[in-house]
């Protein structure tokens, strides 16, 4: 078995192969996460810079969790008094944390292809933590890691997103990923929430109707609805929303008994959801996706590390 | 890759067989008895001896002994240099504090394999205390560990390599020594051949 | 002194020239054009497998000056206007402070005439600030030698806004030269709205964006009678409103660029090559092959190149925080000869009408032909040197150039600007 990853950033780049190495890895992992002692030595001694260009408190956390349980020391750069804000450029800034001698860079940022600035003035690891409107790849791994906890497979596995696809990073790994692993996607949404050319990310079905797509899903994936960027509302309001695409214990009726709920978190109650769907105890799954995050993450950082280095050494 | 040719075999099936029983007695006397035992081997391979070892504990003394495996990727010095992808998961389905753990290897050699071991383990808990048992002893530590329960004292260089194949992954059971090129990868036998 | 051109095959369509003969050249006028010319005490030049032309005039430039001297400045980027072959150019408006008023249309050509490389004819603002609120000084700006009127780098979204604009200015006779964008639709876009913006999570800026516009722009021009000239024409559809109004007899002309002809949304990759990013954006394969097709039957009546000149810093950034705009001046004629001209698309006549004849007559500046009596504002280029675009780096200050790296084949090696040698074998003057 090969792993011969640098980056993190484009999830297209990974095999199906490669997909399932890191969610195997960080099943190992999990096992980590489960003692009192939860740490091991691996990346002891190696430096990780948390470049996080814009607010971001859980993936930041669990990046955070995910080093420190590795053993390297990490540091956080970034929040209100980047260097960004002061006007420095992120190519200044890249080139400023090579001067610190670190071994990986873990960003997240507002626009779209910064983690491809890094890598190229930076020759150390990069992982995207989110870029704009971009990618977001380790949310899609710990996506699939929490699918595949539940369903064992992919193949064939119908997954219905539904929410903002056309402003979502996540889309733009989640859904190329889920096409790697052989699942069928369906986007669920107003027509303000389509992304032009959704065939591109390999969505296989658009729907405007929750109702209509619900019965087939085996996985329903909510996604966050951000009440603060409403300005030029792409619908009339939350509460209309919630009618139309919330999933609710009354919508309950038409889903697969066996179909699986998950959000990105933060969650809106009473927009995406209400809270007996939120709360589901055999469906949400949305708990075990913070926890697969840690995994998944500690694994891309395992692997990534080892992989580039090892294509050196030999 | 087709598996090297062996300029000797050192030990066949039977002689396993033999160490096999013999540590088990071994470890039952030092232990007078099994109260509190448990056998952890170390992935791969050390984990299919552990099972052996448990399963000849259980004939001689009617015991089932708690039977872990211990893959120590995580924790070595080395992962840098040695990567590789594959982690096999690491399964000790008991608590490890306060008991008399067994750990087992097939082949001891530098002993950084042992260290990394021990870590692993503590991190797991407070065993009161740790012993080891290897199939091999081929010498030329770097650390100082010494094992409890020797198969067998193998005398070699470092342009060679011991290796142990087993039934249950290899189709045979023998220990064989080979010649390696200097500073090429001394290890185990990939699962399944090369 | 006087000057003779020898050898070179001239083409200009305006007295039917397609062959080889000479030029003499006197002061800033052609003095005889004809076979075995011989001039005494002239300088000879023998341009031998070299072509002639009447000079090439890029009607959409930017010189960044004054204001943006870090960019670009008129000595700069004229340098690089004479390293494409142009004889002149017309700039932009969109400086610091805009070019709004006589003072500043003065100050762009009286910089121009002490140290430009090139003719330069200024356009201004068709509004005041670029605001899109208030009509600024035509009549003043006119007085001080502008040649036309534009808001260029933003659409003027008010159609009332546009109708006074066009009702008053249209005494002066000058051409309206539109950048049709309305922003509500467009927004932030980034790049075309489609596949490559959908892959790329970059917000699209839509095709109907720009022909909401064009259309509206016709319409207006058709109520008021102004003169309207599209400038960088993107889309099939856009194009198609232009030949319709053609049809219907309707002053309306377009231009288009050499990176909306030649290159596509799909050059755009996971890179985030911030050179690629223009206003308006690159268009699908389908858009450029209209364009090209546009150019060959006659319905874009002028190539430009948009030259957008930026400061390297300026553009090695995050591709949504980068500005808008390629130079392209020094690579127009080569891009334009080696894959529309070389490939049978147009001929060499249809190149001088597109580059050189149709720009000064919709600018309405004095016409160049290649006959006696005319201004000297000549191009020579050697349609077989091949070369790679900015290999040799650039007499533009900038580098942000789309077509780095692409192979060329013809270039200019010898400008005369009123009988003046502005570039002498490929090296300025």
């Amino acid at each position: 078995m090969a792993f011969n990853h640098k980056h993190l950033i484009d999830i297209r780049e990974y095999s199906d192969t490669d997909l399932m190495t890191i969610l195997e890895t960080a099943k190992a992992f999990s096992q980590v996460n489960e003692r009192a002692i939860k740490k091991v030595p691996t990346l002891k001694g190696k430096t990780i810079v948390n470049m996080f260009n814009e607010p971001s408190t859980r993936t930041r956390s669990s990046f955070e969790l995910a080093e420190k349980r590795l053993s390297a020391d990490s540091l956080n750069f970034g929040g209100s008094s980047t260097s960004t804000v002061k006007g420095e450029s992120l190519i200044d800034t890249v080139m400023t944390l090579n001067s610190y001698k670190i071994d990986m860079v873990v960003i997240r940022d507002k626009h779209a292809g910064a983690p491809y600035i890094v890598t190229q003035h930076s020759p150390v690891s990069v992982i995207d933590a989110g870029d704009g409107k971009h990618g977001h790849p380790t949310q899609a791994l710990l996506d699939l890691y929490s699918i595949w906890e539940r369903k064992h497979t992919f193949e064939g596995l119908k997954v219905g997103i539904v929410g903002d696809i056309s402003h979502s990073r996540v889309c733009g790994s989640l859904i190329p990923a889920l096409k790697i692993m052989g699942a069928e996607v369906t986007i669920i949404a107003p027509g303000t929430l389509i992304p032009p050319a959704p065939e591109v990310l390999g969505v296989d079905h658009v729907s405007y109707s929750l109702d209509d797509a619900l019965p087939e899903l085996d996985v329903v994936y909510m996604l966050r609805i951000q009440r603060e960027r409403l300005e030029g509302a792409p619908f009339p309001s939350l509460r209309e929303y919630h009618e139309l695409y919330g999933l609710t214990r009354k919508r309950e009726h038409l889903m697969k008994p066996d179909a699986i709920v998950c959000h990105p978190g933060p969650i809106n109650r009473g927009v995406e959801f209400d809270s007996y769907m939120a709360d589901h105890p055999e469906r949400s799954v949305i708990l075990d996706q913070v926890y697969a995050g840690i995994c998944v993450r500690m694994a891309a950082l395992y692997l990534l590390l080892g992989g580039a280095d090892n294509g050196l050494a030999s | 890759m087709s598996t090297p040719t062996p300029k000797a075999v050192i030990m066949d099936e039977a002689s396993v067989s033999r160490a096999m029983t013999r540590i088990a007695h071994e470890i039952l006397e030092r232990n007078e008895g099994c109260e509190n035992l448990a056998i952890v081997g170390i992935v791969t391979r050390g984990d299919l001896l552990a099972k052996q070892l448990v399963d000849r504990i259980k004939e001689i003394e009617g015991v089932d002994i708690p039977l872990g495996s211990l893959d120590i990727s995580f924790y070595r010095d080395d992962f840098l240099t040695h990567f590789s992808p594959e982690v096999h998961a690491t399964h000790i389905p008991f608590d490890v504090d306060g008991k008399r753990i067994v750990l087992v290897d097939d082949i001891l050699y530098t002993g950084r394999t042992i260290r990394c071991a021990l870590d692993a383990i503590m991190d797991l808990g407070r065993p009161s205390r740790i012993e080891l048992a290897v199939l091999v002893d081929r010498g030329h530590r770097e650390l100082p560990i010494c094992p409890d329960f020797v198969g067998k004292n193998v005398p070699s260089s470092h342009e060679e390599n011991v290796r142990l194949y087993l039934k249950e992954v290899d189709g045979r059971t023998a220990v064989e020594i080979f010649d390696v090129a200097p500073g090429a990868h001394v290890g185990s036998a990939p699962l399944g051949g090369e | 002194m006087a000057l003779l051109l020898k050898n070179a095959h001239i083409v200009d369509p305006s007295v039917n020239l397609d062959g080889v003969a000479d030029v003499a050249i006197e002061g800033d006028r052609i003095t005889a054009v004809g076979e075995n010319l011989a001039v005494e005490g002239a300088e000879v030049i023998d341009l031998s497998g070299k072509y002639l032309v009447p000079g090439l005039v890029d009607m959409h430039v930017h010189l960044r000056d004054p204001g943006y001297e870090h960019k670009g400045d008129i000595v700069s980027e004229t340098r690089a206007a004479a390293k494409g072959g142009m004889t002149g150019v017309c700039s932009m408006p969109n400086t610091d402070p805009v070019t709004d008023n006589g003072v500043a249309v003065e100050y762009v050509k009286s910089v121009a005439a002490a140290k430009g490389h090139c003719r330069v004819y200024p356009s201004g603002a068709i509004t005041k600030g670029l605001k899109g609120e208030i009509i600024s000084e035509m009549g003043d700006m006119v007085a001080h030698g502008c040649v036309a009127f534009t808001d260029d780098g933003r659409g003027i979204q008010g159609a009332g806004m546009l109708r006074r604009a066009m009702d008053y200015g249209k005494m002066f006779g000058k051409v309206f030269m539109s950048h049709c964008q309305d922003e509500d639709l467009v927004g932030e876009g980034q790049i075309n709205e489609g596949a490559v913006s959908t892959r790329l999570g970059l917000l699209g800026w839509p095709a109907e964006g720009e022909e909401l516009q064009i259309q509206r722009d016709i319409m207006i021009a058709r109520l008021t009678g102004a003169k309207l000239h599209i400038q960088h024409i993107s889309t099939a559809r856009g194009l198609e409103m232009v030949r319709a109004a053609k049809a219907e007899g309707l002053p309306v002309t377009c231009e288009a660029t050499p990176h909306h002809l030649f290159l596509t949304e799909d050059a755009i990759d996971e890179t985030y090559n911030t050179s690629l990013k223009v206003n308006p954006p690159l268009r699908t394969a389908a858009d450029a092959e209209a364009l090209r097709e546009g150019v060959a039957d006659g319905t874009v009546d002028a190539i430009v190149t948009d030259h957008a000149p930026h400061a390297d810093w300026e553009k090695s950034r995050e591709f949504e925080l980068a500005p808008f705009g390629m130079i392209g001046i020094e690579g127009s004629l080569a891009l334009v000869l080696t894959n529309l001209v070389k490939t049978g698309k147009i001929t060499y006549q249809r190149m001088v009408e597109l580059m050189s004849i149709a720009p000064r007559r919709i600018l309405g500046v004095e016409e160049v032909k290649i006959e006696a009596g005319s201004l000297a504002d000549i191009t020579v280029f050697d349609p077989e040197i091949r070369w790679t675009i900015g290999e040799d780096g650039f007499e533009s200050r900038a580098h942000n150039c789309g077509f780095t790296g692409t192979e060329v084949c013809g270039r200019a090696t010898d400008v005369f600007v009123g009988g003046k040698a502005t570039l002498r074998d490929g090296v300025v003057c």
